[in-house]
C-alpha cells in the first residue's frame, strides 16, 4: 500500500476507477495545431497517453504545453487536428469531472470565495456528493483553511486547492499543468508521491513541466515538445540512453599537446569548463594510456554523464536552432 | 433536466458565496427606497408653489419609480459581476471543464441570476413604491389605484430584464470595466440628456433604458406631446425584452465561439 506524507491514501473506500478502453489510448492527440493570430503555438502534434503510468509532458516555457492541455479539455478549439479522451472530444463527456480531473493554472480561482465554496460549486455541477468535498480538502491538507478566502492563499495552498479540484470526481484520468510550481520541498515530494500512487491505481496521469530534473524523478514516459512540435515520445530510460551522452573529462597542464595526441588517435575533443578537455567516444583507460605513452601528466581522468537537464536543453535547443534556421531560409 | 438543475444549483452556489452579491442586491433595494422617499418628500414640499399645469401633470408614481433608474444601475452591476467574475478571477476554466457544454453553462448562469434579480426587483419596486408614497404624504396614491399594479409589474420586469441585458453584454466583453464603462454613462446620461434632444428622440427612445420608462411612469405624462413616445407601455417593455434577448444571444454566441 502506498504511503503519503502525513496524508491518507487517496481513494480508500471509494469505488475503483471505471475501466478504460482495452487499447489504452486514454488521451489521444492527432495532428493537433493551434494558431493565435499569426503565431503557431502547437504545430502538428500527435501523441497518445496511456493508463497506469505517469506520462510527463516536457518542454521549455512557451513550447505549447498549456495550449495542448487546454485543447484536450475543450477550452480552446484546435485550428486543425483533434484531441480526444477515450476516443471522443472532451466537450461531449457527461459529468466530465468524474472522468477527467485537471489542474491548470491553480491561481485561477475567485479570490473572494472560500476553498470549500469553490469545491462545492464544482462538485454540484457534476452531482458529486458534498461529503467528497470534505474528503478532498482533507486529502490535500487544506481542511484547516477551508473557510478562508482563496485570495489569501499562498501559491502552494492554491496549488493544493487546484489538486483537490482535480481529484473531486475521483477521475481515472488526471491532467496537471506544472503542479510543483510554488510548492515547498515537502509539497513537491507529496505531489510526486500522489501522482505515482494515482498511476499505480491504474489511472492515467499526464503532467507537464519545464523542468527535466523534476520529470526524471516522477514520470515513466516522456513526451517532449519544443515550439509546438513533438521532439520525443519515449520512456525516461530510453531518453537518457539516447540523449544523455557520456564523455571523459581530462585535466592536464599541457592541454594542447594532449589534444593533438587524442585527436591523432581518432578521439573527438571539445573544450570543457576550467581548461579541461572533454573526450568523446572513448574510455578513461584509453585516455590514460595515450597520455602515458606520450609522457603527458594528467591530473584528472574521469567519466562524466551529461545531466538529463543538459540533454533536454540540447534537444530543445536544437529544435529552436532548426526552426530559426528554417525561418531564415 | 436534472443535469441542468445541477448547473443552476452550482451557479447559485457561486452567487451566494461571494460578498458582492449581497451588497449589490441590498443596495438595489436601499437606494431605490431611500431616494424614493427623498423625491416624494421634496415634491410634496414644493407642491404648494406649483401652477395648475404642473399640478395636472403630477403623477404620484413618478416620485416612487424615478429612483428605480438608480436602483437599476446597482442591479445591473450585480448582473455584470455575476458574469465578469468568471473572467477576472479566471474561474471560467474550471467552469467550462466542469460543464463543457457551453450553452448549458450559460443557461445555468442566466437562470441562477434571474432568480435573485427578479426577487430583488420585486423588493425594490415595493420598497420604492411605499417609501415614495410615504414621502409624498397626502399626495400619495394607494397600491390598488388605477395603473399602479401595471406600473409595479412593469418596473419589476424592466429591472430584471436590464440585469440580464447587462449579463449578456458582459459575456461578450468578458470584463466588468469594459461593460460598465459603456453601460453606466448610457443608463445615467442618456435618460438625462440625449433622450430629451428632439432630433435624437426618434432613435433614442428605443434604447433599452428609455424603452422601459413608459410603463414605469418615469417618461413624463404620455398625453403631453413633449414627452409622448411612439410606443405604449407594453410595447416599450417588449423593446426592453428584445434588447435583453439580443444581448443574451450575443453572449451565448461569443461564449461558444471563443477559446476560454
Amino acid at each position: 500500500m502506498s504511503t503519503f506524507v502525513g496524508l491518507p491514501a487517496p481513494f480508500r473506500g471509494l469505488p475503483a476507477p471505471r475501466s478504460v478502453p482495452s487499447v489504452g489510448r486514454v488521451i489521444e492527440v492527432q495532428d493537433l495545431r493551434k494558431e493565435y493570430g499569426g503565431t503557431v503555438a502547437v504545430d502538428g502534434l500527435s501523441f497518445t497517453v496511456r493508463p497506469g503510468r505517469v506520462t510527463g509532458f516536457l518542454g521549455p516555457n512557451g513550447a505549447g504545453k498549456s495550449t495542448t492541455m487546454r485543447m484536450v479539455l475543450g477550452l480552446d478549439r484546435p485550428t486543425a487536428g483533434r484531441a480526444l479522451i477515450d476516443g471522443g472530444p472532451y466537450r461531449l463527456l457527461r459529468d466530465p469531472l468524474r472522468r477527467v480531473g485537471a489542474m491548470l493554472d491553480a491561481t485561477r480561482v475567485h479570490k473572494g470565495r472560500s476553498a470549500y465554496a469553490h469545491l462545492l460549486w464544482l462538485a454540484q455541477t457534476n452531482r458529486i456528493p458534498r461529503t467528497r468535498v470534505r474528503q478532498v480538502l482533507e486529502l490535500v491538507g487544506l481542511e484547516p483553511v477551508a473557510r478562508r478566502r482563496a485570495g489569501r492563499f499562498s501559491l502552494g495552498m492554491a496549488q493544493r486547492l487546484g489538486i483537490a479540484a482535480a481529484l473531486l470526481g475521483d477521475p481515472p484520468v488526471l491532467l496537471f499543468d506544472e503542479p510543483v510550481n510554488g510548492l515547498d520541498p515537502e509539497g513537491i515530494v507529496w505531489i510526486r508521491t500522489l501522482m505515482k500512487d494515482l498511476a499505480a491505481e491504474g489511472r492515467t496521469v499526464f503532467v507537464s513541466s519545464h523542468l527535466m530534473s523534476e520529470m526524471a524523478l516522477t514520470v515513466e514516459h516522456l513526451i517532449v515538445i519544443g515550439r509546438g512540435r513533438l521532439l520525443a515520445d519515449t520512456t525516461v530510460r530510453a531518453f537518457i540512453d539516447t540523449h544523455a551522452r557520456s564523455y571523459v573529462r581530462v585535466r592536464t597542464p599541457e592541454p594542447e599537446r594532449l589534444r593533438q595526441v587524442l585527436t591523432g588517435a581518432g578521439v573527438r575533443v571539445e573544450d570543457g569548463a576550467d581548461g579541461t578537455l572533454e573526450a568523446h567516444g572513448t574510455e578513461t583507460a584509453q585516455v590514460g594510456e595515450l597520455a602515458a605513452a606520450h609522457g603527458l601528466a594528467v591530473h584528472e581522468v574521469s567519466l562524466r554523464t551529461a545531466s538529463l537537464e543538459e540533454a533536454f536543453m540540447r534537444l530543445t535547443g536544437q529544435a529552436v536552432e532548426y526552426r530559426a534556421g528554417g525561418e531564415r531560409a | 433536466m436534472t443535469e441542468v438543475w445541477a448547473i443552476v444549483n452550482a451557479e447559485w452556489t457561486k452567487l451566494r458565496t461571494v460578498r458582492s452579491t449581497y451588497w449589490t442586491l441590498a443596495l438595489t433595494v436601499a437606494v431605490s427606497a431611500g431616494l424614493a422617499y427623498l423625491v416624494g418628500h421634496s415634491l410634496s414640499g414644493s407642491y404648494d408653489g406649483w401652477d395648475q399645469d404642473r399640478r395636472d401633470d403630477f403623477d404620484p408614481l413618478f416620485a416612487s419609480f424615478l429612483p428605480l433608474m438608480v436602483g437599476q444601475l446597482v442591479l445591473v452591476v450585480f448582473g455584470v459581476l455575476a458574469m465578469s467574475a468568471e473572467y477576472s478571477g479566471g474561474t471560467i476554466h474550471a467552469s467550462l471543464t466542469a460543464v463543457p457544454r457551453r450553452g448549458r453553462f450559460y443557461a445555468g448562469k442566466v437562470l441562477a441570476v434571474l432568480g435573485p434579480a427578479l426577487a430583488v426587483s420585486v423588493a425594490a419596486v415595493l420598497a420604492a413604491f411605499f417609501a415614495g408614497q410615504a414621502g409624498l404624504g397626502g399626495l400619495g396614491t394607494s397600491p390598488g389605484a388605477a395603473g399602479v399594479p401595471r406600473a409595479m409589474a412593469g418596473s419589476v420586469l424592466v429591472m430584471t430584464l436590464m440585469c440580464l441585458f447587462a449579463l449578456g453584454l458582459t459575456a461578450v466583453a468578458r470584463s466588468a470595466t469594459r461593460v460598465l464603462a459603456v453601460l453606466l454613462p448610457l443608463l445615467l446620461l442618456n435618460s438625462q440628456g440625449l433622450g430629451q434632444v428632439p432630433a435624437l428622440k426618434p432613435v433614442m427612445q428605443y434604447l433599452p433604458d428609455q424603452a422601459g420608462m413608459v410603463i414605469m411612469h418615469v417618461a413624463g405624462p404620455q398625453d403631453d406631446p413633449r414627452w409622448a413616445r411612439d410606443y405604449g407601455p407594453w410595447t416599450g417593455l417588449g423593446v426592453v425584452a428584445l434588447w435583453a434577448a439580443a444581448a443574451l444571444l450575443a453572449g451565448l454566441v461569443a461564449l461558444r465561439r471563443r477559446d476560454a
